[in-house]
């Protein structure tokens, strides 16, 4: 009896010499078969398709990456974890096993922050959203504030006098570091002196603590240069307040930002060999800070909030392949099991996707669609894939950060979520969602309880 | 359902029509199937000849022999009676 050889579907392509397709090279060399060791299709047979695997020892691997590269630049660093890039408490924790304090951007994620551990005084209390309860609370655990508008700033004043805590704040301070678009939604602005008015209003008042100055200039940062620029800003006002107030800052924030090894859409080279890694803005800013003006007794502690650069990379999307189907013009699509719902970063990137099954050298221009019934439902619009077959198993690289916050239960279910730990045991970090999650927040009024077809 | 005479079709899959100036390439099932149907095997035989050699079903199988002969016609590939 003769083996029967491994199908792969036949394919024919005309060859073109002539203007290059938007469909690009071949990008995929090798199947992505296993992550940290395990088995892919051993994942999906245990854990279901799709599914989101985190990897600890990539996790801490990284983390310690961007420390060292700040901290053989500037002698006083702290790392505090973005939340809202990803709040499961399985990930938080590792980067607080790791000495990250918190820094959130609501009452609900702070309260997440207090529920998984941290101290009060070590969660970084960000966004234009905090009420008057949520700052009490911050208060009162001596948490460290940012500003971002007059009216939180009035408020907080107002608490100050009320209950005779001395709230303990910083400014959120936006300007124009030569990027384009320039973020001056959040915080103060330099260049107008807005943010030099708000700190004068702190000072007066004088029943809060000025501690610190912050910045987030932007996100998947490509320049790192930005980042000086805005480090001798922040320096100047701090010296401008010391001056003025003989008073030190204790702190600069210079938020987060830092692109991870994702291809922004519309880039022309790969994430992966052109985006800056921590040692380029680790420079920039450690430089920018440490050759700027401002000379207190003691160097101001360097707070990074970088989230995206931390855990992008470190964590994988497995899916499999629906269906395959020609469009009305003969162009291919495949169709996974996985949606922009799930993938919600699908709509900045054109992710890597690699198969997690041996191929040949050939492929087909292809459009990847998920599995909703929706038009928008497309993971990558232009893509030269391998040639995958129903029930095929592929892989999503860098899909960690923001997919696991800004997912949506839309049409599908959100999946599980592990956690592969440094020894190599997956555990479940996330249950799948099922149908009675949903309807255990809805309520059905009498009369709408019973029908007849 | 056969291949025009003059297309030019190499042993590794590089596929020629003088005609038009085209080249295309097949991958190792394409070629085979290809070979099959200037040798002028119908759809049903190709199907139980690969279905007796590659490891997938016939539901597979014919849906993607199906696909293949239709890009290949659009490509005119075929004689023009059968297009």
């Amino acid at each position: 009896m003769t083996t029967k050889k491994r199908y792969e579907r036949p394919v024919i392509k005309r060859l073109e010499s002539n203007m290059p397709a938007k469909f690009g090279g071949r990008s995929n060399f090798e199947a992505v078969t296993h992550i940290e060791n395990i088995a892919v299709g051993e994942l999906i047979s245990r854990f279901g398709s799709p599914l989101f695997v985190i990897s600890e020892k990539r996790i801490r691997k990284l983390y310690k990456q961007a420390r060292q590269a700040f901290e053989t630049r500037y002698p006083r660093v702290q790392f505090a974890w973005s939340y809202k890039t990803n709040y499961l408490s399985a990930v938080c924790n590792v980067y607080h096993q790791e000495g990250s304090w918190a820094e959130v951007v609501s009452g609900f994620e702070y309260d997440k922050a207090i529920s998984n551990g941290v101290e009060g005084s070590k969660i970084i209390f960000n966004g234009p959203d905090k009420t008057e309860e949520d700052l009490k609370k911050a208060i009162t655990n001596q948490s460290l504030i940012h500003i971002d508008h007059l009216e939180e700033l009035y408020m907080l004043q107002e608490i100050a006098r009320s209950t005779r805590q001395r709230p303990k704040v910083a400014i959120r301070v936006n300007m124009d570091t030569g990027v384009y678009p320039m973020w001056d939604r959040f915080g103060f602005n330099y260049e107008n002196g807005q943010a030099w008015d708000a700190l004068n209003k702190i000072m007066y008042s004088g029943n809060m603590d000025l501690m610190g100055l912050h910045t987030h200039i932007g996100t998947f940062m490509l320049s790192p240069s930005a980042y000086a620029v805005a480090a001798s800003k922040l320096a100047q006002l701090a010296r401008m307040v010391q001056q003025k107030y003989d008073h030190e800052i204790k702190y600069i924030d210079m938020g987060g930002g830092f692109a991870s090894r994702n291809t922004l859409k519309g880039a022309y080279l790969p994430g992966q060999d052109t985006n800056p890694h921590f040692d380029d803005f680790a420079e920039a800013i450690s430089s920018a800070l440490i050759n700027s003006d401002y000379r207190p007794k003691t160097p101001p502690l360097l707070i990074l909030e970088t989230g995206r650069a931390l855990i992008d990379d470190a964590a994988w999307l497995l899916g499999t392949v629906i269906a395959n189907k020609r469009l009305s013009d003969g162009k291919r699509t495949t169709i996974v099991d996985f949606g922009v719902n799930v993938l919600f970063t699908s709509f900045w990137y054109d992710h890597r996707i690699s198969p997690a099954q041996p191929f040949t050298a050939y492929t087909e221009d292809t459009v990847m669609y998920g599995p909703l019934c929706m038009n928008i439902d497309v993971i990558r619009e232009n893509v030269s894939m391998p040639l995958l077959n129903k029930g095929d198993y592929v892989v999503v690289h860098s899909v960690g950060a923001y997919n696991m916050t800004q997912w949506m239960q839309f049409i599908t279910l959100r999946p599980k979520v592990i956690m592969i730990d440094t020894e190599g045991n997956p555990h479940v970090i996330r249950q799948n969602e099922v149908l009675a999650n949903l309807s255990s927040m809805e309520q059905i009024p009498p009369h709408l309880a019973t029908f007849e077809l | 359902m056969k291949i025009k005479k003059n297309i030019a079709v190499s042993e590794n899959g590089f596929i020629f029509n003088p005609s038009s100036g085209e080249s295309f390439s097949a991958n190792p099932s394409g070629l085979e199937i290809l070979n099959l149907l200037r040798q002028g095997h119908d759809k049903e035989s190709i199907l139980n000849h690969m279905g007796e050699n590659y490891q997938t079903d016939s539901q597979t199988l014919e849906r993607d022999l199906t696909d293949f002969i239709e890009t290949a016609r659009q490509y005119h590939l075929f004689e023009h009676e059968d297009e």
